[in-house]
């Protein structure tokens, strides 16, 4: 091989590789990702059975009961309802009235099977797409969590 | 008084910064008192923080609440190391500890720096003291750790609880040390693009300060995971959240900076490509600094961080990063490429490193910015987690790993693939034999797993295979060999063992993820569960007084398989000040595996909720770190590698030779 050979093959051979990582990533990226939904976009667009979606709102007060292990209780956006149905230990920042975010899907009741429920690191946070979902809906109180989101 | 003298320090270092910046940016080439004054500087900027840093702790130690910071983030009843650490368990407190360290590594050049050639070192100081100035301004305008309260408070509101653990004091500067090390490298980038004087010599300047960041930084990485994984009671050690993403990512880089400035030191190749390494392993530190601090991500990092702060750390991100390549791009097509190389060959492999380090790089940023986006854009809110990162970055793991073995047997400029294969069929087929053993032990529904097994195994005894090759084990006497393999330089040991450690903690990674069992259940006082052959008896629950907290308490027996009983203690706390809870999981170690009880909520009957993992061979994920970073101390413990030694040496052996030259002349002399 010449040496202008050599060198087109070397950078022939790096072109291909990125080229099959960039594929890698950006069909991993259409496939593997997850959409935020509050209750009342929920109902909206609805989702398919067992399709997994990040579900966030508040906790609704008086709703979280205990069945053995199972954590059962509501997230709310003040205007809708979700049942949320969780068989692990909660955060320990879960709270009634508090955001959160639960990963999961809907089962065919329309209940959703979570498979994770978000902490945060402090009591005062509540993720960000929750407060943005609230502003939209015109749920959210300003002075209710000051500015420490 | 003592933290006004503080603010007062931080203020004066901040001018320093900037005169030092212009000064040895302008007169550079030419004068010999502005290179000792920007020495001196240097050295005075790190006096001057340490002092205000200090002020701060200080304040911490003897809760001094008309600090607003300690009001803020501290307690009188919290126990003394939690004060301490308190200081840079908070936004303000981390910038100035961050800014502590930076002008640490800037008097670190000026001062191990001595032998570097003068104009080098001042503008390496120079773009320090950019970069000084940046941060100090940031501190003094936007998160000042100083502000007073008047009155002042009688007690403080408490160290958010998660943040009271062994692991703030270790995890924070660690990872700071890494991060900002890296800024040595940056600045060194940048200040061979405007001398434009770029060649071997400056690789190998560079290089110390690559692996001493990198140590930390795996350090860092590695506590902050362990730390996650027994603070946060949910029994992960790896999320792939946003922030560690973005320290992880740096990592990477700098993984790659520190190989690719082996090809440009000694073989005068991947010139541009190495700068530009350097330029972006700081460059993705700073981009985690701005995530993090800013506030734009959900992340179980984000504690109590400010949006309006992120605009201006934005500012400074955009205008450092966009400065760095608007350099890079005027200067780098003026430098002369390197020779070429066989695609076969030690540098030929050494890119293939750099090149699946780089792509998993710009996989995960890609991960880690495209909700950021996407929520900016088009305000649509997605998230992408692991089975993304999972995805992407296992698939191009796997070839990095199974060329990793081949890299260190390779020569320089050309090699002989066939025989170098033959030299580690030994491996190969003793890693085959170990995943085929693994596969029938444990049945054959986890199809991944074999293969992940195999390929820990691969770089773990590939890796020792250079070691045994090259001390000719089996050739030549027994006695001779272990003489050899003792003797073999510390650079071949480092490469060895940072690549033995890799193996260890994929074979870690792999075995945890496939084999690990949980159970969830709800448990009485006396009654027992059975998990992957351990019998776990619950035995007490009762409340209990801590110093700033009070403790859920509940104790647990578990019987392993050979009969043996232990005891393990499991806690929720409460803490007063801030009625927020924690769990403290039980954590009980079996050689490399670990049984790990975290318990959740009671009901009114004192039914508890108890979840307990099998963990077999997790303690391998950090135990590998732990050899990663050992190999990096050796290879910094080489002479070779330090800092101004070349020149050093090269010096007297100058003089070595006029001397024998001299000797020669009046040997002849006398003759």
């Amino acid at each position: 091989m010449t040496r202008k050979q050599k060198r087109f093959s070397i950078i022939a051979g790096l072109g291909l590789v990125i080229a099959l990582a960039a594929i890698l990533i950006f069909t991993a990226l259409s496939d593997k990702i997850t959409f935020f939904y509050s209750p009342s976009e929920l109902q909206e667009d609805p989702i398919a059975v067992g399709q997994a979606f990040r579900l966030g709102g508040l906790v609704q007060e008086d709703s979280w009961v205990k069945e053995d292990e199972y954590n059962i209780f509501y997230i709310t956006d003040n205007a809708l309802a979700v049942k949320v149905i969780y068989k692990q230990i909660l955060p320990d920042l879960f709270r009634e009235g508090q955001g959160v975010i639960a990963e999961g899907s809907l089962d065919a009741e329309g209940v959703f099977i979570a498979t994770n429920v978000l902490a945060k690191h402090d009591e005062n946070y509540i993720p960000k797409e929750v407060v943005d979902t609230l502003k939209e809906r015109g749920e959210w109180k300003e002075d209710e969590q000051g500015d420490k989101y | 008084m003592l933290i006004e003298l503080g603010h007062f320090a931080l203020i004066l270092a901040f001018v320093i910064a900037i005169i030092q910046a212009v000064l040895g940016l302008i007169y550079w080439r030419s004068d010999v008192r502005i290179a000792n004054f920007v020495r001196s500087a240097a050295i005075w900027q790190f006096i001057l923080i340490s002092f205000s840093f200090m002020s701060v702790v200080y304040a911490f130690v003897v809760s001094d609440f008309s600090l607003s910071l300690a009001y803020q983030h501290s307690y009188s009843l919290q126990p003394l190391i939690y004060k301490i650490t308190a200081v840079w368990g908070n936004h303000e407190g981390s910038i100035l500890l961050w800014v502590l360290i930076l002008v640490l590594f800037s008097a670190a050049v000026a001062v191990f720096g001595r032998d570097l050639p003068t104009q080098l070192r001042t503008l390496v100081l120079a773009v320090q003291g950019i970069l000084g100035a940046a941060f100090m301004g940031f501190s003094i305008f936007t998160s000042n750790p100083f502000a007073r309260l008047d009155p002042a408070p009688f007690e403080g509101t408490d160290l958010n609880p998660i943040l009271q653990d062994i692991g703030l004091a270790i995890h924070p500067p660690l990872l700071y040390l890494g991060y900002v090390g890296f800024s040595v490298c940056f600045s060194f980038a940048i200040a061979a693009l405007i001398s434009g004087k770029i060649d071997a010599a400056w690789a190998r300047w560079v290089r110390p300060w690559t692996v001493v960041s990198w140590v930390f930084l795996t350090l860092g990485n590695a506590m902050g995971s362990y730390w996650a994984y027994y603070e946060l009671g949910w029994g992960g050690w790896w999320f792939w959240d946003p922030v560690e993403n973005s320290s992880f990512m740096p990592w990477l880089v700098g993984t790659a900076l520190m190989h690719s400035a082996i090809v440009m030191e000694k073989r005068n190749a991947l010139k541009i490509w190495t700068i530009f390494l350097a330029i972006m392993t700081f460059s993705l530190s700073l981009l985690g600094a701005f995530l993090v601090r800013s506030g734009i991500l959900t992340s179980v990092h984000t504690f109590a961080s400010d949006p309006t702060r992120g605009l201006v750390l934005l500012a400074l991100l955009g205008v450092s990063i966009g400065a760095a390549f608007t350099i890079f791009a005027i200067r780098a097509p003026s430098l002369r490429a390197g020779g070429l190389f066989a695609p076969i060959s030690r540098e030929g492999a050494l890119v293939l490193n750099n090149l699946f380090l780089a792509t998993a790089t710009a996989a995960i940023l890609v991960g880690t910015l495209y909700p950021l986006i996407l929520d900016a854009l088009m305000g649509a809110r997605i998230s992408v987690g692991a089975p993304f990162f999972d995805l992407t970055f296992g698939v191009l793991m796997v070839p990095l790993l199974i060329v990793l073995p081949f890299g260190a047997f390779l020569g320089w400029k050309r090699a002989d693939l066939i025989a170098v294969t033959q030299r580690l069929a030994g491996a190969a087929g003793l890693a085959l034999l170990v995943a085929i053993v693994i596969f029938m032990l444990t049945g054959a529904e986890i199809r991944l797993a074999p293969l992940g097994v195999f390929l820990g195994f691969w770089v773990a005894f590939g890796s020792m295979a250079d070691l045994i090759y090259r001390s000719k084990f089996g050739k030549i006497a027994l006695g001779e060999s272990l003489k050899r393999l003792f003797g073999l330089s510390k650079s071949i040991w480092s490469t060895a063992l940072a690549h033995f450690g890799v193996g260890v903690t994929v074979i870690g990674i792999v075995i945890v993820s496939a084999w690990e069992s949980e159970n969830i259940t709800t448990m009485k006082v006396g009654e027992s569960v059975d998990l992957a052959g351990y019998s776990i008896k619950f035995t007490v629950a009762d409340e209990r007084p801590g110093p700033n907290y009070t403790i859920s308490h509940f104790e647990f027996d578990v019987l392993a398989k050979n009969g043996k009983v232990r005891h393990v203690v499991s806690e929720k706390r409460v803490y007063m000040a801030s009625s927020m809870p924690t769990t403290e999981a039980g954590i009980l170690t079996y050689g490399f595996s670990q049984l790990y009880v975290a318990v959740g909520d009671a009901d009114e009957e004192g039914v508890q909720v108890v979840r307990i993992w099998y963990k077999p061979y997790i303690l391998l994920i950090w135990i590998g770190t732990l050899f990663m970073a050992g190999a990096g101390f050796l290879s910094l413990s080489d002479r070779k590698a330090r800092v101004g030694v070349p020149k050093q040496a090269k010096a007297k052996r100058a003089k070595a030779k006029v001397s024998k030259t001299s000797k020669a002349k009046t040997n002849k002399g006398s003759a």
